[in-house]
This record gives C-alpha cells, structure tokens and sequence, in this order.
C-alpha cells in the first residue's frame, strides 16, 4: 500500500478521530469546542486527534479571535477509496510469485 | 473486481497447471506461504491466530493481524487480514480442471459486521466508507 493511503488509514483508524472527521465532513466547519462538546473526550484530547487529521490532510484550520475552526478535506479520502486498486495490484503480484514457486516446487 | 453500496470484494482468479494438493501445499505450509506471500506463523487450524509479516514502512508496522477462519483440505481455506484497523477476509477456493486447478482467491474488503474489531467503536468502516462517499458525492 502507498504511504499516502497509510497516513489516510492510521489518522482514521481509531474510531474517535473517525466520528470527528465524519462530524466535519457531514455538518462543515465547527470550533474546537462544538466538536469537544459532542466527542465526549476532552478538548486536550480533541485538540491531539484534530493533529493527527492535520497531518493526513483530512482536515485543515483556520484562526478568528480565539477559537480556531477546522472543516474536513473529503479530497484527502480518496487513496483510501483507492484501497481495492491498491490490493488489487498487490494480489496479482502474489498471483504471480505464486506461480513461479509452483514451478520451482516441481524440481 | 465487484463493487456494491455495503461492501467491496476484490476477486481473482486464475487457471494454473498444477494439481490441487501442490497448491493446497504452497497455501498453507509456512514456508512456502513465506516464499511467495510474507512471513507468517501460519497453522491450517481453523480458530488459529497469526500475522503476516512485510517490511515495515513509514506509517506501516507490517503486521497482517489474521486467524484462521475455515480450512476444508484442497479446495478451501479463509483467513482474517487485519491491518491498519481495518478488518478483511481472504479466501481461497481450488477447483480442479482438466489441465490443472483453478485458483480463485475473493478478499472482501468490509465485512458487514460492524465494527467487530474496534472495542467500544459505535460504527465500522463499513458505515464510515458509505457516509463518506455521500459525502464525496455531494460535492461534485
């Protein structure tokens, strides 16, 4: 799989981040601290995981005053989306060295 | 490859001029498993679990979680594929031909029990995926 797929799985692997970015994606662009106050988790903690979608470009910020907003980058999915093309090509490749060990084994 | 609205399954299959038990062999003895797929503690035991193991990249430990889900000698064998939080099934099935066995190896991408592997998860990816092409969807 491509490391940029990679970055895409590892940001929403873990299911909090997941309903975050989903939250986003679904209702635009909120604060901090209207995702803190349906996460369920601290703002620290809401804080970290809004990181971590940074850095997969899921998400991106903006400043005003003192909150910062954040909305979701749906165009970062798309390696994700690309999964089955990934493990398609991965799986042919098998296919291939499958192959040629079934031929070797006949020696 | 077949695609639907619930779950995505990616299908290969291939005729290959060897018999049956010589590709049985290469799908479940460790080290041939190793020779032309990753390194594994495979064990044909249905409830047995294993990982694969690939070179770790950037972001990727390498490890393919997996248990060993159904093995019926020669012509079926399924095992879990589970990495990255996302949870997969592969399954081989051999048929033989006249000239030799056909291969078809079915990995489904989600399956439809929701968020099996993620403790205390309200949703799977499965859910996550068709929001988010809706999503997607609404934006072109």
């Amino acid at each position: 799989m491509q490391a940029v797929a990679n970055n895409v799985f590892r940001a929403l692997a873990d299911p909090t981040r997941r309903a975050i970015f989903e939250r986003l994606a679904r209702d635009g662009e909120q604060t901090v601290h209207a995702l803190t106050d349906h996460s369920g988790v601290s703002q620290p903690a809401v804080s970290k995981h809004l990181t971590v979608l940074k850095r997969a470009k899921l998400v991106r910020h903006r400043r005003e005053g003192r909150e910062t907003h954040y909305r979701a980058q749906p165009d970062a999915l798309a390696p994700m989306v690309d999964w089955l093309q990934h493990y398609g090509a991965f799986w042919h490749d098998r296919f291939d060295r499958l192959e040629n060990l079934l031929e070797r084994m006949d020696k | 490859m077949t695609t639907t609205a619930t779950s995505r399954t990616l299908v290969i299959e291939r005729e290959m001029p060897h018999p049956q038990e010589k590709i049985w062999r290469a799908l479940t003895e460790g080290k041939l498993i190793e020779e032309w797929l990753m390194k594994n503690d495979f064990q044909p035991v249905v409830g047995h679990r294993f990982s694969f193991r690939a070179t770790p990249v950037p972001n990727w430990n390498g490890v393919i979680e997996s248990e060993v889900l159904v093995v019926e000698p020669k012509s079926r064998l399924s095992y879990g594929w589970g990495t990255l939080g996302l949870e997969s099934v592969v399954t081989w099935t051999l048929t033989p031909t006249e000239g030799g066995t056909h291969v078809r190896m079915e990995h489904s991408g989600f399956p439809s029990e929701e968020g099996a592997n993620y403790k205390g998860a309200k949703y799977g990816w499965q859910k996550f995926i068709s929001n988010m092409e809706r999503v997607a969807g609404g934006l072109e």
